[in-house]
């Protein structure tokens, strides 16, 4: 769960400066024995909770804007910030989109209750965090990842977001820090907790789930999916066992997980450390610990508490919840269709078997959810293999305003490249241009910018005039110095202000020298 | 079930410790008297045979109180701050927060 808990009474230095000597010696350790680690003895075992922001209009329990980058404490009221007297009620639509998720994730739905988790940080006003404990909306499942494989869904349940604390001193770093700012605009965001069972083995599997997952979240409408905005959020529970072990090993959890690749670095490195230690001590103290990407090694943060420190008990502010099996099946058809149905759908259009770069443009274009917008653009007429290329890379390059383009819009662009009638730079150009206009007429802005795609025959006459015109590097380039090619590109390039298309031009070049 | 074992004092030094409550050693023990004798009476229920009875999440016969996601106004930022013991770039200024993580 996002929030952190403080540790039970005493000097919580103590533990932070016993913990700190005791990673001292695991990395001394783990560099003496980093040679003769036999590493094919162990497996990796990986549980991940995500945490998804869910893309609602107001937070979980109050009217309060549910809303990323605005002025700090600017989206509070008496509720969020725990105020006396306030009182909570339940956000229907998060409950609607908590409900895709579980389906999705192929979860038993069910009737569930809140709870408050208690504790003392300062992300949350109140002091505790409305959470779901014992009764979870959504119940067991699994996620099929695009290699075949299965990741087994624990639990899938409401919470809501913190306050973002900002640690202020001299180093920016937690342990030093002076003193800590608070914006309550995200405390009371709607959160659905994604718990899976330690089903994972390896940082590649992970990245994967993680891809997948997201993908997933997106396809539903729960999520717009952006990691760097930390509306997607993991912790990695780590832990090493021998091979052929049941038994699990003792895990820890590592936060601060801000994308795929941190993740990965994140679980290689405590592997390594969790083998070295195990290696030597025989044991590894489960504690919760974080991730710095810079040095690229994870530091203890707190001895793992135990779930009653939380002193979880009934929020008697809101009653239980209990979906009908109307709403629920409303929900369920809501889902839509899954990423791997989705890229089945735009492989298909390709005509053929996809190649390893239309693989990869598939999954980012689904990925981004991107991929209706794809396939309506095909249905007008745009060619498929061009507009999913211009989906991968222009598209995804600026997802928010591509969202919102038009279908239509995006295919007269691709359309236009397809006919030749614009060069792939000048494609790129004019969708940058309706990017960043949110919108327009790709025809007025070709014409507008003088993107009036040469003629072959036009092209033709360029390029002999250049040829002509150096005929030294003509002889040579006509003896085999390929390099030249580049020279005469360059000056057909400069002949027709950059309109010409790099292809056309080293075809016309080949024509010519045979 | 078996009977849980007796409250005793360090239990007591634990949830005072967890909620940031200072005790004296008089009131350690002046609250765990007092605790342990809340607990023996709510001890009483399990002298009854409940295992037909369904687990109550809530007291009122009442499920799904919702609202609709529709944004309505919350409070003035100069409101809201004024009341905070101290503030930095519109936002709530608090101490150090030692051995601990976001």
């Amino acid at each position: 769960m996002s929030a952190a808990g403080t540790s039970a009474a005493g000097a919580p230095g103590t533990n932070a400066d016993r913990a700190n000597r005791s990673d001292r010696a695991d990395r001394a350790d783990r560099e003496r024995r980093a040679d003769t680690t036999e590493r094919a003895e162990w497996e990796t075992v990986v549980g991940l909770e995500v945490h998804c922001e869910l893309k609602t209009q107001t937070k979980l329990f109050c009217g309060c804007k549910n809303a990323f980058g605005d002025e700090p404490n600017t989206n509070v009221c008496p509720v969020c910030l725990g105020l006396p007297g306030s009182l909570p009620v339940l956000n229907a639509f998060a409950v609607e989109l908590a409900m895709r998720i579980g389906e999705a994730l192929h979860c038993e739905v069910r009737p569930s209750s809140f709870h408050r988790k208690n504790y003392f940080y300062p992300d949350m006003p109140k002091d505790f965090q409305i959470s779901q404990y014992d009764e979870p909306i959504n119940v067991g499942g699994w996620l099929e990842l695009p290699d075949g494989s299965r990741v087994g869904i624990e639990r899938a349940h409401l919470e809501e977001d913190t306050g973002k604390t900002t640690h202020q001193g001299e180093t920016g770093r937690i342990h030093a820090a002076d003193y800590a700012l608070v914006d309550y605009n995200r405390a009371g965001v709607p959160l659905v907790e994604i718990v899976s069972r330690p089903d994972i083995r390896s940082s590649a599997q992970a990245r994967l789930y993680v891809t997948e997952l997201r993908a997933v979240l997106v396809a539903t409408g729960a999520s717009d999916g952006r990691m760097e905005e930390g509306s997607l959020r993991v912790d990695a529970n780590v832990s090493v066992r021998r091979v052929g072990a049941a038994a699990l090993g003792t895990r820890c959890e590592v936060k601060n997980l801000n994308s795929l690749r941190s993740l990965g670095r994140a679980i290689d490195y405590e592997v390594a450390r969790q083998v070295a230690l195990v290696e030597a001590t025989g044991t590894v103290v489960q504690e919760t610990r974080h991730w710095d990407e810079n040095a690229g090694r994870t530091v203890p943060l707190r001895s793992k508490e135990e779930a009653f420190d939380y002193r979880y008990f009934p929020e008697p502010d809101l009653v239980p919840l209990a979906p009908g099996s109307d709403w629920r099946a409303r929900a369920a058809g809501a889902v839509g269709l899954l990423p791997s149905a989705r890229r089945e759908r735009l492989a298909g259009l390709l005509g053929g078997a996809p190649t390893p770069q239309q693989v990869d443009q598939v999954h980012v274009v689904v990925g981004q959810g991107l991929d209706d917008l794809v396939v309506a653009a095909v249905a007008k007429g745009a060619p498929a293999g061009l507009a999913l290329v211009r989906a991968a890379n222009e598209l995804a390059a600026d997802i928010g305003a591509a969202l919102a383009l038009d279908a239509g819009t995006f295919g007269s662009v691709v359309e236009m490249e397809g006919r030749g009638e614009l060069t792939a730079t000048q494609a790129k150009a004019v969708l940058a241009e309706l990017l960043a206009a949110g919108g327009g007429d790709p025809a007025a802005i070709a014409a507008e910018r003088g993107f009036e795609a040469l003629s072959e025959g036009s092209l033709a006459a360029v390029v002999q005039g250049v040829v002509e015109a150096h005929p030294e590097e003509w002889a040579r380039y006509s003896a085999g110095e390929e390099k030249l090619a580049g020279f005469f590109t360059g000056q057909v390039m400069r002949a027709t202000g950059g309109k010409a298309d790099g292809k056309a031009v080293a075809a016309e070049l080949q024509r010519l020298r045979r | 079930m078996s009977e849980p074992p007796a409250l005793g004092r360090d239990d007591v030094a634990h949830v005072a410790g967890l909620a940031r409550l200072s005790l004296s050693e008089e009131e350690l023990d002046t609250f765990t008297g007092q605790l342990a004798r809340v607990i023996d009476h709510a001890r009483d229920v399990s002298s009854l045979d409940v295992h037909d009875v369904p687990p109550t999440a809530h007291p009122l016969p009442v499920r799904n109180v919702l609202r609709t996601d529709d944004p309505c106004p919350g409070l003035d930022r100069g409101e809201v701050l004024a009341a905070a013991p101290d503030v930095e770039d519109g936002r709530f200024k608090v101490p150090r927060i030692v051995g601990e993580a976001p």
